[in-house]
């Protein structure tokens, strides 16, 4: 019997804290399968947000850091400035980088710090009890907008992929999404190009990932899918927003 | 070895760089510019680097991912860029991070103004931020202790895994005195850190730089482990100078600034004949209690004197426990204690009776 299937070296060994229906696994398998196949696993060292993923670091088996609420670009700055031949990532949500960390990964883009960063978008504030975040779309309902998001109280949903690719220090930005088979497959390949800019030590990388939360979306793990591909796609496009010549 | 005129704010930093320090984040805030003028030219001279952040809150944060990498690593600001590190500075704690963060401490409370402070003491010796931590604080009084402090600093923090705080203000930052530097620049010695997560590069284990313990059982054996770890420092790193100590009926209590203007005013005294001294806290956190405390059995009276409203008095009244009265004099704002005005208040007690 051939195996054709197996769970990446660069994941430890054990189950998920996550919900079920929730696409931080899938994510967290893409990055761990592009470390193994680059053969990066000793070089790699993962920079853990707050929020749902807050315990990544358990599950990627490369050396973590645990880093404040927002701040994991800096955290990941003071890594990669002193260890500059390693692979760093940082993992955030989008609570985590698009609110109280926006300042931290703006600057780290402007740099051009040679880190990447897998930011998970799924337009709510998860682990707290499902808030609205800047990602959250108009007319959505969380526990924070019960009448739903509104353009005159809230404002509008923030683009971070394409704020972030308008500034010099960023070389390759992308947004994907893992709500069916051929996009998983495009955002792994998303996730493997980051890693060879960042190796090529091209700049700033990050991939935005769309992601689903049946639980604080009050949806069933299939309709929360339908519902990223209807409901998010059109206000977040997909596709690379800045890459550098020399990657395909 | 040479004899050179230094800066207060200069010498930190070359102090820094003889102590093996090679990367300094931080963000600009008076008055303590001149340290990072200073290590922004000299930092690429030794290999190392210079990055100036977009905030203190990204300062504090860049310094947790240089130290977890295992580097020797130190920030500086004053009150307003302190206040914003203090999440950052309690991770680092819990963490078990070491690296040195300098305060040039200036008025408050809010925006205040940039004139000499020591009103940060409450911030600095009690944690500052969340969570039941420790940071080991270091009040040098002059250009060649800040040289010589930043060495230790630098060694503490290493040998305690603990951020350490060099507690100054724009008095000490701003004058120059003489310093007595090595001629050579000896290469740093650096403790192996083989905790630091650096990519696990072969290691048969996963290195974690991390404050989270979700079981409560899991965090108070981790406040339990610091707790042993603040003790043990309560025990073996106070540290004071006595000035004129000996035989005196009462003991001024300065540090910093403030006890450069007290050895004046025991001079005064002691010109006249009267045993006055002063005892100066060089370790404001573990406080010199022991010292204190063996003091109060032989001298009538205490009096300190603080650059704000009565911070460090607490610490000598616990030290003193009741058995001795303990004044207190201060000036506040930014303003400087005058050594005659000191002199009068102290006088004042002494003639007056004290109890």
């Amino acid at each position: 019997m051939k195996k054709v299937f197996t769970r990446p070296k660069s994941l430890k060994d054990m189950p998920f804290h996550y919900c079920p229906g929730c696409t931080h696994g899938i994510v967290h398998r893409l990055v761990a399968e592009v470390i193994d196949e680059m053969g990066i696993f000793d070089r790699a060292i993962a920079v853990a947000p707050v929020g749902c993923s807050v315990f990544c670091y358990e599950y990627f088996d490369c050396d973590a850091y645990q880093a404040s609420h927002g701040r994991a670009p800096a955290v990941a700055t003071g890594i990669k400035r002193v260890l500059p031949d390693r692979v760093v990532f940082t993992y955030q949500g989008d609570g985590d980088m698009a609110a109280i960390g926006t300042g931290e990964v703006v600057h780290a883009a402007a740099r051009g710090e040679k880190f990447t960063v897998i930011f998970i978008n799924n337009a709510i504030y998860a682990m707290t009890g499902g808030q609205m975040a800047p990602t959250t779309l108009l007319g959505q309902v969380t526990t924070t907008t019960p009448y739903g998001r509104s353009r005159e109280v809230n404002g509008c949903p923030v683009r971070m992929s394409e704020m972030l690719s308008v500034l010099d220090g960023s070389a390759y930005i992308a947004r994907v999404s893992v709500h069916d088979p051929p996009n998983v497959a495009r955002a792994k390949r998303a996730i493997r190009k980051a890693f060879e800019v960042q190796e090529a030590g091209l700049g700033f990388t990050m991939v935005e990932v769309l992601s689903s939360c049946p639980t604080n979306w009050g949806l069933s793990p299939l309709k929360a899918l339908k519902w990223l591909e209807e409901n998010m796609i059109p206000y977040y496009p997909l596709g690379e927003y800045k890459k550098p010549a020399e990657v395909g | 070895m040479a004899k050179i005129l230094m800066k207060g704010n200069e010498a930190i930093g070359e102090g820094a760089v003889r102590a093996g320090c090679r990367y300094f984040f931080g963000y600009p805030i008076t008055p303590q510019s001149e340290l990072p003028h200073y290590l922004a030219k000299r930092l690429p001279e030794v290999g190392g680097l210079y990055l100036q952040a977009e905030s203190e809150v990204a300062s504090i944060n860049m310094v947790f991912g240089a130290a977890g990498a295992g580097a020797r690593v130190m920030t500086s600001s004053s009150g307003p860029g302190i206040s914003l590190m203090q999440e950052g500075i309690s991770y680092l704690a819990g963490a078990e991070l070491p690296c040195v963060i300098v305060n040039m401490i200036r008025g408050g409370p809010g925006l205040g103004n940039i004139a000499p402070a020591q009103s940060d003491y409450f911030q600095a010796t009690r944690g500052g931020g969340h969570g039941d931590y420790r940071v080991l604080v270091l009040a040098p009084s002059s250009v060649q202790e800040i040289i010589d402090l930043m060495q230790d600093a630098f060694d503490l923090a290493d040998k305690y895994r603990n951020p350490v705080m060099l507690a100054g203000d724009g008095v000490l930052g701003q004058m120059m005195e003489p310093v007595i530097l090595d001629d050579e620049i000896k290469p740093p010695s650096l403790p192996e850190k083989s905790w630091a997560a650096t990519g696990r590069m072969g290691r048969d284990r996963k290195n974690l730089i991390n404050s989270l313990y979700i079981v409560p059982e899991n965090c108070e054996i981790h406040n339990l482990e610091l707790g042993r770890k603040y003790a043990a420092m309560e025990e073996s790193e106070q540290r004071w100078e006595d000035y004129h100590t000996e035989g005196a009926e009462m003991v001024l209590v300065a540090f910093g600034t403030a006890a450069r203007v007290c050895k004046a005013v025991v001079d005064m005294f002691r010109e006249e004949g009267r045993p006055v001294g002063l005892l100066r806290p060089i370790t404001l956190w573990p406080f010199p209690w022991k010292r204190v405390s063996a003091l109060a059995d032989s001298v009538r009276c205490f009096l300190t004197v603080e650059m704000n409203m009565g911070q460090m008095v607490e610490d000598i009244r616990l030290a003193v426990n009741g058995k001795r009265p303990v004044r207190f004099y201060g000036r506040v704002g930014g303003m400087l204690p005058v050594a005659r005005d000191v002199y009068r208040e102290a006088l004042k007690i002494l003639d007056g009776g004290a109890d």
